[in-house]
């Protein structure tokens, strides 16, 4: 009889953080008391809170852990499996109050901060069942969809509920799921196929992965279901080899969904079948660009081609084929079960739904978050992201990653959906979310985002090959202090030629992070320019080391820490000091910070 | 079949649903510049030069490749559009090698020709440009990545060929054509076929320049310096100096090479018609003593190595007879030298080839009859080289009077003129055997079912009583298609022509560069095609074996009939099973 359930993460996050030391010690501790058959250990997909790993929940009382060690394990082991004593120092539940609570009464997780404004459908099983069993996955009602489709409706009752719930794909572009389906649904072709995006690549995003990882069968689902409507009878999983344990599990999900009859020849007893495959990507993040991705699969190089045709028509092999990413799959066996109305009544007018985002940057709460469309970025900072670490202020927020744009503090109240964020120049994007405070400048983190799509151009058409290139070079010149204003406007005019004239979306969007830092920071830029100043502090040519002499004490450590040996005692004695101070040359001066960081009396600073 | 209405720059055309912005622009007669489109071969939308603005489309579409719509409006020459493929050329030549002045390619490129229309700053975009060694490696062709613009046209050019050993390697700004692992394309099964230096719109792919040894030969006082031009030169020559494509200048590209200062001019035809007697003689024999068959030609140097590369095990398939280029050096050098009292180490073949893998083909193994190491042919040349020679030597082409081959091998027959388009070397080898197995001189002697330019032609013939099933194929990707059917045993063919290159020698490797958009709406190898089929229909000698030029040296050199031992040992030789990667 188990009297206890142990969940424990088991993502890539907690994963990193040595969640299966966690697993295998609290296994063996449990084995040497004699407990195992009372005490289920249950390795699940991402609760969300990363920041926070390895964490674990135990059951009946709903406990959340934070930060469980190894070592941490026969105290609770000894402590609240055995006594039923909580382990309070290990008890996590910040409610985002300001009083911290006592943390001998915990609060269930959906009262925490992180979790409180949470709304959770694609991840609804992450961190809840143990994705590697199909019945913890049945159990929550799952292939119930699947059932409901091939024994209750038809392919166009599939897609008019797919159209009426009002679900946007959640890869970047938010074109109408729904609309997708019916036009795959209306080309002609004895061969149809069904794809799922799994190439997630925007730094920092890792939405797909967890579902992958979490809730491998919902995807499944869905596949199925969406090739029951369109009229297709094989789908592949495009997933990147970065991502072993989605693949492992996803390969463990597909197999056992065969063994019970799930996928193959006539699911449930229908005339329906559907085989489905994985396709690893090597890596290339065009390849998450859906005609890219296709033309990988069928075995050559990844490279987008001119659409139209559109996939709808002409796909993967030439034939008619829907391609989705996975949080749009995840949504859908929900939305068959629970009905349109349910879906569509959340979210915002244009854009149904939730959103997962990974959150990441200068924020308290690194992780992963799902939030009804329209929550204000406000609160997905503060009050799920529990705002900016050591008491900094908020300058901007990226969103959509390399294609994307940023949301400037003056507009922290926006309600996050896909068409706010396009009428501010920015994008959805598959939903990575970068904080950044005031430390962050602008222009710099318009070129970290460039340096990555000119890396990651796949060099077909001339706009994205070369000319994002050259405008990474004007972005540096700007760094470099050697930048003039003719230089902005030459910036603005190349990203609008790139983004007008280059084949794809990979280049169509490059110049984004750039044409919104103009837009909303174009003052930062200017500094660089005429007072050839970084505002931020942050790039090197533009800043220059300075000791105070009147603050050094003469200590000598900066002289020590410096690699260039660019610091020099002076001849000065400060008042109230007994030892000559110390100087930078700035000819020399490599703007490495060790000085800096390795003062203790606050006497260098950088201008 | 549907038509859609539209409007290019206001002029209404109405063109089939399915048809691009370009071939709508092109019906209405305005021009849409392109670089990196091929029709049905590169639609690729890569290089974005030939953006318009279009009604119902977001932004700019690429012309090539976007459908047209009912009613859709289309504006080709706005300020829009011009700025944006002002921006396109600027962007390719901030990572161009600009030594424009010497390339090869200079006031033949369609690069360089969009930018003088353009009036684009050359220097307008400065930085990272990569820089790329030469690929010298094989002995047709030189790739020159600096100037490389990565329209792909190579690429697809030899994916057409079913060689493909060609592809874009790495990405981003460093994204560059080149084999597979970066071997060296000569360690790679590339056919020499050169395909893809004629498609080329830059001087990225040219083919090896070999005038310098030819000029050197030529003030060389100690050389005997002959030339002997293959079949299909006559109908392209002209082109590279504003003729209209297929103009037959036979007479005047004779002219010229004697003002080049070549001691006697040939002509390949007549060693075309030896290759006829022998290759007659030869199927004949395998027929009647069992051989192994289909016999296929082994005129074009292409198809030859295509077969050694990808059907290795089937190269006994191939006629053992040398091609005419190889035939007519190996005479000059056995036969003529003997008659003109020349050592034969003296004698200098040059020949001028439609074909970069003829330059292949003169350094292979066992091409010398002369033995000594004595090489048949010592270099050959490209049309597109013999006309840069005749250009620096000053000489006015189109000015020039008609002249007449030389005597010995300046004698040939409508067969071998044929030679030079796909169908021809069957329909040769078809007149000499119909006649020698009925007796009769048959009239008349055309055999229209191998003509034309299909890819693959089957035909079958009853004669003397024999039912012959021939199959004539060009272009390598069409002699996988008959070499499959071999390998499968479905063939029934007694005798098949196979040339390497679509369309056969009037469309090789080596012939004059015509910009796309002509290859585009031209037929190319039909026109120069029909040059060669009018110049035999004129003559009077139509049959390989009525050349008088055959019988004398059959009866007074070789001393023998056709296939005798002196005849095969000049005339033949053998293949070797390759490997497709090297190191």
């Amino acid at each position: 009889m188990i009297r206890s359930h142990v969940l424990i993460c088991g993502g890539t996050g907690c994963t990193s953080s040595h969640s299966h030391e966690v697993i295998n010690k609290l296994a063996e501790e449990l084995k040497s008391k004699g407990l195992e058959d009372e005490i289920k250990i249950v390795q699940t997909g991402c609760f969300g809170l990363c920041a926070l790993g390895p964490v674990m929940i135990i059951y009946p009382e709903g406990t959340f852990y934070s930060c469980v060690t190894v070592d941490d394990v026969p105290e609770i082991v000894d402590e609240h499996l055995i006594k039923g004593r909580i382990v309070q120092r290990l008890v996590y539940n910040d409610t985002g109050d300001k009083e911290p609570l006592d943390k001998s009464v915990p609060v269930s997780l959906s009262e925490t901060g992180f979790y409180k404004k949470q709304h959770r459908v694609a991840l609804r099983n992450c961190g809840v069942i143990n994705p590697e069993s199909i019945d913890e996955y049945i159990a929550m009602d799952g292939y119930f969809a699947l059932a409901k489709v091939l024994k209750e409706m038809t392919p166009d009752d599939v897609i008019k509920c797919i159209s009426d719930s009002g679900l946007r794909g959640r890869g970047g572009g938010g074109f109408p799921t729904g609309r997708k389906w019916s036009f795959a649904k209306a080309s002609a072709g004895d061969k149809k196929y069904v794809v799922c995006n799994a190439d997630e690549g925007d730094p920092g995003a890792f939405m797909d992965r967890s579902v992958l990882e979490g809730d491998p069968h919902s995807i499944i689902e869905a596949m199925a279901i969406a090739g029951y409507a369109i009229g297709a009878d094989e789908g592949f999983v495009y997933v990147r080899a970065e991502y072993p344990i989605a693949v492992k599990r996803l390969s463990i999900a597909i197999e056992q969904a065969r063994e019970y009859g799930l996928l193959g020849k006539n699911i449930f007893g229908s005339d329906f079948s559907f085989e489905l495959h994985i396709r690893l990507g090597a890596g290339a993040f065009v390849c998450g660009e859906e005609t890219a991705l296709m033309t990988s699969i069928e075995g050559n190089r990844g490279e987008p081609r001119p659409r139209p045709p559109f996939p709808a028509v002409k796909g993967l092999f030439g034939k008619p084929t829907v391609e989705n990413n996975v949080e749009t799959f995840a949504n859908i066996p929900q939305i068959i079960l629970q009905g349109p109305e349910w879906f569509a009544s959340m979210g915002t007018a244009t854009s149904k739904g939730t959103k997962v985002f990974a959150l990441g940057g200068k924020i308290k709460h690194t992780g992963l978050v799902e939030i009804p469309m329209g929550t204000t970025l406000r609160e997905i900072i503060e009050d799920i992201g529990g705002g900016i670490p050591d008491g900094k202020k908020f300058k901007a927020a990226q969103t959509g990653g390399p294609s994307g744009g940023c949301i400037p503090a003056s507009l922290i109240d926006t309600e996050v959906d896909y068409d706010n964020l396009v009428a501010i120049g920015c994008m959805m994007g598959s939903g990575g979310l970068i904080v950044m405070d005031e430390d962050t400048c602008m222009v710099d983190m318009a070129k970290f985002f460039l340096e990555f799509t000119v890396d990651e151009s796949c060099g077909k058409c001339t706009p994205c090959r070369i000319g994002t290139r050259r405008l990474l070079e004007l972005l540096n010149k700007i760094t470099d202090g050697n930048g003039t204003l003719e230089d902005i406007d030459r910036l603005e005019e190349l990203c609008n030629y790139i983004r007008q004239n280059s084949l794809c979306g990979l280049g169509q969007t490059a110049p984004n992070p750039v044409l919104a830092t103009l837009k909303f920071f174009r003052e930062e830029y200017i500094a660089h320019v005429v007072d050839k100043k970084c505002p931020a502090g942050v790039c090197k040519n533009l800043l220059t080391y300075v000791i105070d002499q009147d603050k050094c004490i003469g200590c000598g450590k900066c002289a020590k820490n410096c690699p260039a040996d660019t610091i020099f005692k002076t001849d000065y004695v400060a008042p109230g000091h007994k030892l000559a101070s110390y100087t930078i040359d700035p000819a020399k001066c490599v703007k490495c910070g060790a000085c800096l960081s390795g003062c203790k009396f606050g006497a260098i600073s950088k201008q | 079949m549907e038509m859609l209405n539209v409007k290019v720059n206001g002029i209404a055309v109405s063109v089939p649903k399915g048809a691009t912005i370009l071939e709508a622009a092109r019906k209405a007669g305005v021009e849409v510049p392109t670089l990196c489109y091929m029709k049905q071969k590169n639609e690729i939308g890569a290089c974005r030069i030939c953006v318009v603005e279009a009604t119902g489309a977001r932004g700019l579409v690429t012309a090539c490749v976007y459908p047209v719509t009912e009613g859709m409006e289309i504006q080709t020459n706005t300020p829009k559009v011009r700025a944006a493929r002002k921006t396109t050329l600027e962007l390719i030549l901030s990572t161009h090698d600009k030594n424009c002045l010497s390339c090869v390619r200079s006031t033949n490129c369609e690069l360089q020709k969009l930018c003088y229309e353009y009036g684009v700053d050359s220097k307008a975009f400065e930085g990272f440009k990569p820089v790329y060694e030469l690929d010298y490696s094989t002995p047709h062709l030189v790739r020159d990545n600096n100037k490389c613009i990565l329209c792909r046209r190579c690429v697809a050019a030899c994916h057409e060929q079913y060689v493909s050993v060609i592809g874009a390697n790495n990405r981003g700004i460093d994204t560059c054509i080149g084999q597979p692992f970066d071997v060296s394309l000569a360690n790679t099964p590339c056919i020499s076929c050169g395909q893809c230096t004629a498609v080329c719109p830059t001087g990225a792919l040219v083919e090896r320049d070999d005038t310098d040894k030819v000029w050197a030969a030529l003030s060389d006082s100690t050389k005997h310096v002959v030339v002997q031009t293959a079949p299909s030169i006559r109908a392209t020559l002209g082109e590279c100096f504003g003729m209209p494509i297929g103009t037959n200048v036979e007479g005047k590209m004779v002219a010229a090479l004697r003002r080049l200062g070549f001691e006697k001019i040939f002509d390949t035809d007549t060693a075309a018609d030896f290759t006829i007697v022998e290759e007659a003689t030869e199927l004949l024999d395998r027929v009647k003593n069992g051989g192994t068959l289909p016999m296929i030609t082994s005129c074009s140097p292409g198809w030859v190595k295509f077969c050694e590369l990808y059907y290795p095990d089937y190269i006994k398939h191939m006629s053992s007879c040398k091609s005419p280029q190889q035939m007519g050096g190996a005479l000059l050098k056995t036969y003529w030298a003997e008659k003109m009292g020349y050592d034969p180490k003296d004698v200098f073949v040059v020949s001028i080839m439609p074909c970069t893998a003829k330059k292949f083909e003169v350094g292979r193994e066992d091409m010398s009859a002369a033995g000594d190491g004595i090489v048949d042919v010592d270099v050959a040349l490209t049309t597109r080289e013999l006309s840069r020679m005749i250009n620096r030597a000053g000489i006015k082409f189109c000015d020039l009077p008609d002249e007449d081959f030389d005597p010995a091998f300046g004698v040939s027959t409508g067969a071998a003129v044929i030679f030079g388009a796909t169908g021809g070397v069957m329909e040769a080898a078809l007149r000499t055997a119909n006649d020698v197995l009925t007796g009769k001189d048959m009239k008349p002697v055309e055999f229209h079912e191998v003509r034309g330019t299909n890819g693959v032609k089957e035909a079958s013939y009853n004669i003397a009583g024999m039912d012959i099933k021939v199959a004539v194929a060009s272009g390598a990707a069409n002699a996988k298609y008959i070499m499959d059917k071999i390998k499968s045993g479905e063939a029934d063919w007694t005798f098949v022509e196979i040339m390497g290159c679509p369309g056969g020698c009037v469309n090789g490797g080596g012939q004059p560069i015509q910009p796309q958009h002509v290859r585009d709406t031209v037929d190319l190898k039909a026109v120069r095609a029909k040059a060669l089929y009018d110049q035999d229909s004129a003559m009077k000698l139509r049959k390989s074996h009525e050349n008088p030029v055959v019988k004398e040296v059959y009866d007074n050199y070789f001393k023998g009939s056709y296939g005798c031992k002196k005849a095969h040992h000049t005339l033949h030789t053998s293949y070797i099973a390759r490997e497709k990667y090297t190191k």
